[in-house]
């Protein structure tokens, strides 16, 4: 049966990672709902949050082979009731509508939507919650006049996890390699000899 | 060529002598250029052959190379395919990485087809290839591909350095990911200008650990135990083996193994050589072309044991009519192959040159008279209604097996025996006949034609003092027959077989069971094999009549040097047994 999965990847910093995870969705033909890349609780250290709608047995497969990869550090996967979760909206709303129309300013209250900008042609107002919340307030916006919507990808906490320290303290048991610099290089792009 | 070299190969033909722990010519400290570092790393990683082609992105790593002429042998292919499924051939019969120089481009672009060979084959190579300056990526500079993302999925690692001083340890990194773990190809892009730069080198460490690469899974003693106690109470286990085995150079430990349980095994296509053929335990081939026993009794066996091997579909055939009845203990080094295909009952993680031991220790000594018997029964079923009218025909025109059965009669199952992808390709692994580990080259995931030709000439250069075999179609020899140049430069002896049957036999014989005998396209004709390869310098023949075969096959043996021999097999021949597409491997037809 399908559902929503929660997939955590723990990642080094490496250009071209990001494609190599995607492309083992798209090989599959698995649209991703929703794709965050941030820094995790340790430094240097990458998480990479996706959201997926699909079979538990395919989801397990995916995150095996995504383990897979030389730098992949762990894979998690999780159902919504294992996941604490949140996204982010952003709503650009013309300021006379808020202001004419009542009805506007208690959606907003309702949901919890603050202000960020307030200009004399324009508000925009943010508000974080599961997707549902987000599409159901986006919904009666619409009829209200919004402008201009944003949501981003959903971020996720495991309740279960107790961090990854220990799990890195475990891989870096053995003698740890050498540093590689990343691309340095491109960032002297007046220095280089060319053509 | 210059004679250097010819002298070198002589060398190299008489047997294989390692140079132990050559010295690179610059120490620490020494202020050299990106270029210079590439080929130090090569003598630092112990390479001696390896495969490329010069072009303009890595014109300054073939500049430096020119220095090192004495201690490195470069083989100067004909096409950039060539080079990877020579380097795809040197690792399988020499076990040690094979490595590829390919300029930008199109240059890395034909290495493509290699890398997805290597990857889903698992086979040790590492390539590095030429990159536009860094300030043109992006640019469609000349001969500019994006190789690094054109390549990603067909690679266990990649890399694009654009600064010489990350060369010395990516290529560190590069050599133990392509050679630890589960073996695999691994691309290195170098920009032109890290090629150019000068910089202070630091040496050349090998690298052995990275900190979020885990090769090898953590052995769990509990699951040994458990999956003893399935073979200990077994009453007809039955051992499926892969390239696990050989990659793991675990094939002693592999003999014990079964020797020790009593346990009836059978390979993949390329488990094919890690149990001598004629080993009693030795019970055959699985899969669509495999013996009628092995694959009828899968379904019949009451523990599964995998070894190595990864449950492809062509092995299986349909999954939900597979060893349902049995409990599975599947054992791999890489934890995302088990319960991939088929759950397993226990999945035993880990190396099987450590696992197996363990095993081995923990299950009773026994012997499984009756059940042996039945792989027996079957195994004369299938002799009289294929494997004898095979390799011994009475109609006029000759059979792909016969040829097959006079190579083992002449060669003894010494040899290596490398094979192009097709009928051919599936008569020689049932019939060849091995006494040697290594010694069974092909393509056997990505089913690449023209893989052959360039493999045979990798694995003689990986395996020089033993006889090399190529067993090529004559579809499949036309894909990549501009090897013959390499040949004829290198002077390197690899004898040729081209099984013609003027058609390209296994879609015609699909086309005859499946499509009504409508043949679209299977229609080809080859140019006169003997001219072709005479244009070349390389001695040939052709055949066409039984009574030639015997005396054919020892001249070709006999020859010192290359040799090509065209025998004229029947054109309509087909390939049985056959597990058909969608059906169970108990659905096996033997005709």
């Amino acid at each position: 049966m399908k559902q929503e999965y929660t997939i955590t990847v723990y990642t080094e910093n490496h250009i071209g990672l990001l494609n190599r995870i995607a492309i083992m969705f798209s090989r599959r033909k698995i649209n991703i709902e929703s794709l965050n890349t941030s820094p995790s609780e340790i430094e240097g250290i990458h998480r990479f949050t996706i959201v997926i709608n699909e079979a538990e047995d395919v989801v397990k497969k995916l995150v095996r082979q995504i383990e897979k990869q030389v730098e992949v550090l762990k894979a998690y996967y999780n159902t919504n009731d294992e996941i604490v979760w949140q996204q982010l909206a952003l709503y650009k709303m013309s300021t006379d509508k808020v202001i004419a129309d009542v009805k506007v300013e208690r959606l907003l209250r309702k949901y919890g939507a603050r202000a960020v900008v307030i200009r004399k042609d324009y508000t925009v107002f943010e508000t974080t919650g599961h997707r549902e919340e987000i599409d159901k307030l986006t919904e009666v916006l619409g009829s209200l006049g919004l402008i201009e919507f944003v949501r981003s990808a959903r971020v996720a906490i495991i309740n279960a996890s107790s961090g990854f320290y220990e799990k890195l303290q475990e891989f870096e048991a053995e003698k740890p390699g050498e540093e590689i610099v990343e691309n340095e290089f491109l960032d002297k792009q007046d220095e280089v000899f060319s053509m | 060529m210059s004679n250097t070299i010819l002298i070198e190969k002589d060398k190299k033909n008489t047997g294989k002598e390692k140079p132990a722990a050559k010295r690179g010519k610059y120490a620490k400290g020494a202020e050299i250029t990106g270029a210079q570092a590439v080929v130090e790393a090569l003598i630092a990683e112990n390479v001696t052959d390896f495969f490329g082609y010069p072009g303009g992105a890595i014109m300054p790593i073939y500049d430096a190379l020119y220095d090192y002429m004495d201690t490195l042998n470069h083989v100067l292919v004909r096409h950039e395919q060539g080079s990877i499924h020579a380097a795809q051939g040197y690792a399988r019969t020499s076990g040690e990485v094979g490595v590829v120089f390919a300029t930008s481009g199109p240059g890395a672009t034909n290495l493509v087809t290699g890398l997805a060979d290597a990857q889903i084959d698992s086979t040790p190579v590492v390539c590095i290839t030429g990159q536009v300056f860094a300030s043109l990526l992006g640019t469609d500079a000349f001969q500019e591909t994006d190789v690094i993302n054109i390549t990603a999925p067909i690679t266990k690692w990649n890399y694009q350095i654009t600064d010489a001083t990350e060369i010395p340890a990516v290529l560190a990194k590069a050599f133990y990911i392509a050679r630890s773990g589960r073996p695999g190809p691994v691309l290195v892009d170098i920009t032109k200008n890290a090629q150019v730069q000068k910089f202070t080198y630091p040496g050349y460490k090998l690298c052995n650990h990275i900190r979020s690469y885990r090769p090898k899974p953590n052995i769990r003693e509990e699951y040994i135990k458990e999956a003893a106690d399935l073979i200990n109470a077994a009453e007809r286990p039955f051992v499926i083996f892969g390239q696990g085995v050989i990659l793991g150079k675990a094939e002693k430990e592999f003999q014990h193994f079964i020797e020790k349980g009593g346990l009836p095994a059978a390979w993949t296509v390329l488990g094919l050589s890690a149990l001598p053929t004629d080993h009693e335990l030795n019970v055959g081939m699985l899969g669509m072309h495999g013996n009628y026993g092995p694959n009828v009794l899968t379904n019949e066996c009451d523990v599964l044991i995998a070894v190595g091997m990864r449950f492809d579909d062509r092995v299986t055939g349909r999954l939900d009519k597979y060893a349902r009845q049995a409990k599975v203990i599947h054992l791999d080094i890489d934890p995302a192959e088990i319960d991939k295909n088929v759950q397993s009952t226990v999945p035993v993680w880990g190396d099987c040159k450590e696992t197996l031991p363990l095993l081995t220790a923990l299950i009773w000594q026994k012997q499984h008279t009756e059940w042996l018997q039945r792989f027996k029964e079957m195994r004369k079923q299938e002799e009289e209604v294929v494997i004898n009218d095979e390799l011994n025909p009475q109609g006029e025109i000759m059979t792909m097996g016969e040829v097959i059965r006079v190579l083992n009669e002449i060669c003894g199952g010494d040899a290596v025996i490398v094979t192009d992808v097709g009928q051919h390709q599936m008569v020689t692994c049932r019939y060849a006949k091995f006494n040697h580990s290594k010694s069974n080259v092909t393509s056997g995931g990505l089913g690449t034609m023209g893989f052959a030709l360039p493999a045979a000439i990798g694995a003689k250069f990986g395996a020089p003092d033993r006889e090399v075999v190529a067993i090529i179609g004559d579809g499949g020899f036309q894909m990549t027959l501009q090897e013959l140049g390499t040949i004829m430069q290198t002077g390197i002896k690899v004898k040729i077989i081209i099984l013609n049957n003027n058609f390209l036999g296994m879609v015609r014989q699909w086309q005859q069971l499946f499509n009504d005998r409508r043949y679209s396209f299977v229609n080809i004709t080859s140019p006169d094999f003997v001219t072709l390869a005479k244009a070349y310098d390389i001695e040939a023949t052709s055949i066409s009549k039984r009574e030639h075969l015997k005396a054919a096959i020892e001249t070709m043996m006999n020859h010192d040097g290359a040799y090509l021999l065209e025998v004229i097999v029947g054109k309509e021949n087909n390939v049985f047994p056959m597990v058909p597409q969608g059906c169970g491997v108990a659905e096996i037809r033997l005709k």
